[in-house]
Order: structure tokens, then C-alpha cells, then sequence
């Protein structure tokens, strides 16, 4: 029998080792805690093991879903009103991780034939919460395509309203509402894609005014937070009561689509509201 | 009218005097006939809705009511809405939408209830589909802050053609206590991020948020002031064609 040369490494420096890997080289998934090496989640920056979408940044998301992407209202940020310093510095550092000037990036793109408008949130920009400039790109996205008669897709990823906005950051929801209702009227395909987190104001409005809904693996998905839940009436939630999957099964989601079908997914929605089929030939 | 610290009117608009939104309905109309459930799978009684006559004009009514005591409270959930709650009170506005009725909605509620059933349910998607439908209806549409207005728990019934509020309340994106927690960790900073929210009916009506700040009734008080003041209202907005109406009311918001 041949001796091995190998002597496995006592506790005290295996341990001593793992501390040595630098942090972005190791991963580990948030739902189904599988530690693994980062280069594995690949392009889609999956979860080997669950497929579990790891949070994307808006431009990395775009670039995998959609070909010929324009971007519009690039330059809408935050109002100038706004001059809480604690607040201007996380404006800062959101939009220098992000590259965004504010939490969504909007534009039109293409997936095969067909022209959309698209809207992504973006998760690092402050959680992806919905600031009033964050509400009025949103809305001009919608009006954008009323009038040049194409669906939406919209990737929700967020926190909620925008504490630091107040009361301004609410009023967004109303302001979106109304038009998606417009394009809605207008006879106009709207797809949402509910990614990891969707919660608070973007669950309670345009989230869930989709004509189509669809979800992340695992992404979590609701109103009130787990934290609210517990401290307002002391009840302690069950292990992942907010997934997507148990969301779908109360019936507020039409499928969950794992991020390499994602493409393939929009496309054949956006080919089955297109009205030249078979029997007009 | 006094001026108070934004402090001094979080504790007036949670006030037990406080005139609740079941007494409001009582001494506005005439002949209120009570509706119950969402023709879903329940009836929450957090959400109170009916029809009533206001200066013998028919109106519908949905309130958010809390409770007198704690098993009232209990009940009505202090005043928490279930998505039960917030589909029937859009089942009751689409009603009086086909009758051509003018809604009035009174708000005065902590937030949405959060709890693990009420996201089984939908609470986003009942809110939701408050927010977009309510603001499409072919009718009058008044909304007014009684008491609290706690985020979107509020905004649900608040996407009115005009929005006012009773002096002793506050409209806010979320409670004091939650801010303070969230900003400082440190829920006892209450006062503080009263200020910082901008919660008065003093300062969302500087911000345009709100029409009007309506005058503070008493339980028990006498309203024909108040109601003249709605009817008047009501027959000002049924005066405008439906177009306009909904126009008129979507721009509202779209200049937020």
C-alpha cells in the first residue's frame, strides 16, 4: 500500500488557514448556507447547491438579461432638499459602488425581437429603497412606454420607502400606481420580477400590480419585516414565511424562475402578448 | 390654533379622548347601514364600511377604528388592518363607484397589521391594490387623517381627490419609535424623530401634501360644521366631468 506523503493538518492550523482565504474567495448562500468557491456561482452568481440568485448590482443584471440596452434619465438623483449629511454620505457611497445616481436604472432594451422598457432595482443602492427620484424614474419609464406602446419588465429589489425622504418617499407609491395604471388602460404588458429582497412600499404597490409575476428563487418577498413582526406583536415568524416559494403557494406569484431561465422566460411571455400569431398568417 | 411640538401631537393623535372614527361616522350621516366582509374569506374588524346619508346625499364610509379597550382592541387589532380589511374596503369603494356614490375614507391606524397571517394573506397586495384602484374611481374620493396615518397602512385609504387632517394627528412613512430604532437604535429618542419626520398636519400641508388641517371635534361635539364643510366639498368635486375628476386627482400625485 502506498504511504501518503500527505499529514492532514492539525485543527488549530486548518483553522488558522480558513482565516488566511481572503473573504471574497469563499462564499456562502444565505438560504441554504453551502459554503463554496465564489468563481462556481458564475455569470448568474448563483448558489451551486440551491440556486439561490445571489443580490445583483442593476448594470451586472441588465448585461445578463437583456441585449441592446439604452439607459434613460441617467442623470435623476436625489433632490438637493435633502441635505441631512448622514444621509448625503450614504448617497455618496451608494453611487460609487453602484455607478447609479439613484436605486433603479431604467431604459429600453431588447430580449430576441421585441423592444421593451426595463426597469432594475439596484440592492447596494441603499437598499434599494424607493426615494422620490427613485419613484419619478419609475414613473417616466411607464408614461415612456405608454406612449411608444411597449410591456415593462421590472426587477424589484428593496427595502421600501426611503426613511429619509418621509412622507415624500410614500407618496411615490401613489405616483407609480397611477402609472402603471395608465399603461395597464392602454392595453400594455407589465412583468415584474420579484428578486431578493422585495419588501415594505415596493411590496405594496407597483410589486404586485404586475399582469405577470414572477420570482427569484428564495428571493424574500413581503410587507412587514421579520424584526416588525416580532417587536410590534411579539410573534415569532416561521423560518423563511417570506420565501417566494411560499409566497407562490398563497397564490401571489405565477412562477419562480431560476436566473439562467430568466432570459428565455421573458422572452417567451413577451412573444405570447405579441398579437402577430399563427392565425393572423 | 395652538401651536404644538410635532412630540405633543403624536400623543394627541393617539389619544384614548380622542373622537374615533365610529363616532365621527355616526354624528356625519344619517341612517348608516354597516357592510361586512370582504366576500373572500373573512371580515376584519379593524375596517369599518358602510353607507350613510350626509345631508341626505348617500355616501359610502370606510374607517379604520381602533378599540376603547383591550378587548376591543383585540379585536380590531389597535386599528390594524388585515388585507381582509383593505379588500373590503376596496370591494365597498368599487360599490359605490357603480351606485356613483362619493367615498369618504377616515384613517386612523398605527400602519398595517403586521403579522405572519396578514403576509400569508397579502398585506402588500391588498395595499396595493388599494392604492392603484382607489385612485381610478369614477366618484368623489375624500380622505381624512383622524388620528394616526402610518405609512402605507394609511396611504391605502388616503389617495383621495382632496386629503385632509384632524389638527391632533400625524401622517408618516413610519412610527416615531421605529425611526428613532432605525436612525439611533434607540426607540427612546421618540421626541427627536417626531421632529425629523415631519409628521404634523402643519408641515405636510406646507409640503402640499396635505388640502386643509381640519379643526379638532370633541367626542360627543356637534358636527354640522364638518359636514356642511364635506358636503360642500363633495358637491364641488361631482360638479367636474369623471375625466377631469381622476385627472385631476392623478396630477395631484404626480407632482410628488
Amino acid at each position: 500500500m502506498l504511504q501518503s506523503r500527505f499529514k492532514m493538518p492539525s485543527h488549530d492550523e486548518l483553522v488558522k488557514r480558513m482565516d488566511a482565504i481572503p473573504d471574497h474567495v469563499l462564499k456562502e448562500c444565505p438560504h441554504c448556507h453551502y459554503k463554496f468557491l465564489s468563481v462556481r456561482a458564475g455569470r448568474n452568481n448563483i448558489c451551486p447547491k440551491c440556486g439561490y440568485g445571489f443580490r445583483l448590482m442593476a448594470k451586472r443584471r441588465v448585461k445578463i438579461t437583456f441585449d441592446k440596452f439604452t439607459e434613460m434619465d441617467q442623470t435623476v438623483t436625489v433632490p438637493e432638499r435633502y441635505t441631512d449629511p448622514k444621509y448625503r454620505a450614504k448617497i455618496a457611497k451608494a453611487k460609487k459602488i453602484t455607478g447609479l445616481n439613484e436605486s433603479v436604472l431604467t431604459g429600453t432594451a431588447m430580449l430576441g425581437k421585441q423592444q421593451l422598457a426595463v426597469g432594475v432595482m439596484d440592492p447596494f443602492w441603499i437598499m434599494g429603497s424607493l426615494g422620490s427620484a427613485t419613484g419619478e424614474k419609475i414613473t417616466r419609464l411607464f408614461e415612456m412606454a405608454t406612449r411608444k406602446r411597449l410591456p415593462v419588465v421590472m426587477f424589484t429589489a428593496s427595502g421600501g420607502a426611503r426613511m429619509q425622504e418621509g412622507l415624500n418617499s410614500l407618496m411615490q407609491m401613489a405616483k407609480i400606481s397611477n402609472a402603471v395604471a395608465a399603461h395597464s388602460q392602454a392595453g400594455l404588458l407589465y412583468v415584474v420580477v420579484l428578486c431578493d429582497p422585495t419588501t415594505g412600499g415596493v411590496t405594496a404597490s407597483f410589486a404586485m400590480q404586475g399582469d405577470i409575476i414572477l420570482a427569484e428563487p428564495y428571493a424574500l418577498v413581503g410587507f412587514a419585516g421579520r424584526r416588525v413582526i416580532e417587536q410590534t406583536i411579539m410573534q415569532k415568524p416561521p423560518k423563511d414565511f417570506q420565501s417566494a416559494e411560499v409566497v407562490m403557494q398563497h397564490g401571489f406569484i405565477d412562477q419562480i424562475v431560476a436566473r439562467a431561465e430568466m432570459k428565455q422566460t421573458l422572452a417567451k411571455i413577451l412573444r405570447l402578448h405579441t398579437k402577430e400569431n399563427a392565425y393572423d398568417k | 390654533m395652538t401651536n404644538k411640538t410635532a412630540y405633543q401631537r403624536v400623543v394627541g393623535a393617539r389619544s384614548k379622548d380622542k373622537i374615533s372614527t365610529a363616532e365621527l361616522i355616526h354624528g356625519l350621516t344619517t341612517d348608516f347601514f354597516e357592510c361586512h366582509g370582504d366576500r373572500l374569506e373573512a371580515d376584519d374588524h379593524a375596517l369599518i364600511g358602510g353607507i350613510g346619508l350626509l345631508n341626505d346625499q348617500p355616501i359610502t364610509v370606510v374607517g379604520i377604528q381602533k378599540g376603547n379597550d383591550t378587548d376591543e382592541n383585540i379585536d380590531r387589532h389597535f386599528g390594524s388592518p388585515t388585507p381582509q380589511g383593505y379588500r373590503k374596503a376596496l370591494r365597498l369603494m368599487k360599490q359605490a363607484e357603480k351606485f356613483g356614490r362619493p367615498i369618504l375614507a377616515l384613517i386612523n391606524t398605527p400602519g398595517a397589521w403586521p403579522d405572519v397571517d396578514s403576509e400569508y394573506h397579502g398585506q402588500g397586495s391588498a395595499v396595493a391594490q388599494c392604492i392603484i384602484q382607489g385612485m381610478q374611481l369614477k366618484v368623489p374620493y375624500i380622505s381624512i387623517i383622524v388620528g394616526e396615518g402610518g405609512s402605507g397602512g394609511a396611504l391605502a385609504l388616503a389617495c383621495g381627490d382632496r386629503v385632509f387632517m384632524f389638527e391632533d394627528s400625524i401622517y408618516s412613512i413610519l412610527s416615531p419609535e421605529g425611526y428613532a430604532s432605525i436612525m439611533w437604535k434607540d426607540s427612546a429618542k421618540v421626541q427627536q424623530a417626531a421632529e425629523e419626520l415631519g409628521l404634523t398636519p402643519e408641515s405636510l400641508l406646507k409640503d402640499g401634501i396635505i388640502n386643509k388641517i381640519i379643526h379638532e371635534y370633541k367626542p360627543g361635539e356637534e358636527l354640522s360644521n364638518l359636514r356642511d364643510f364635506l358636503a360642500a366639498e363633495f358637491a364641488e368635486l361631482g360638479k367636474l366631468p369623471v375625466d377631469q375628476l381622476i385627472e385631476q386627482r392623478q396630477r395631484r400625485f404626480r407632482n410628488f
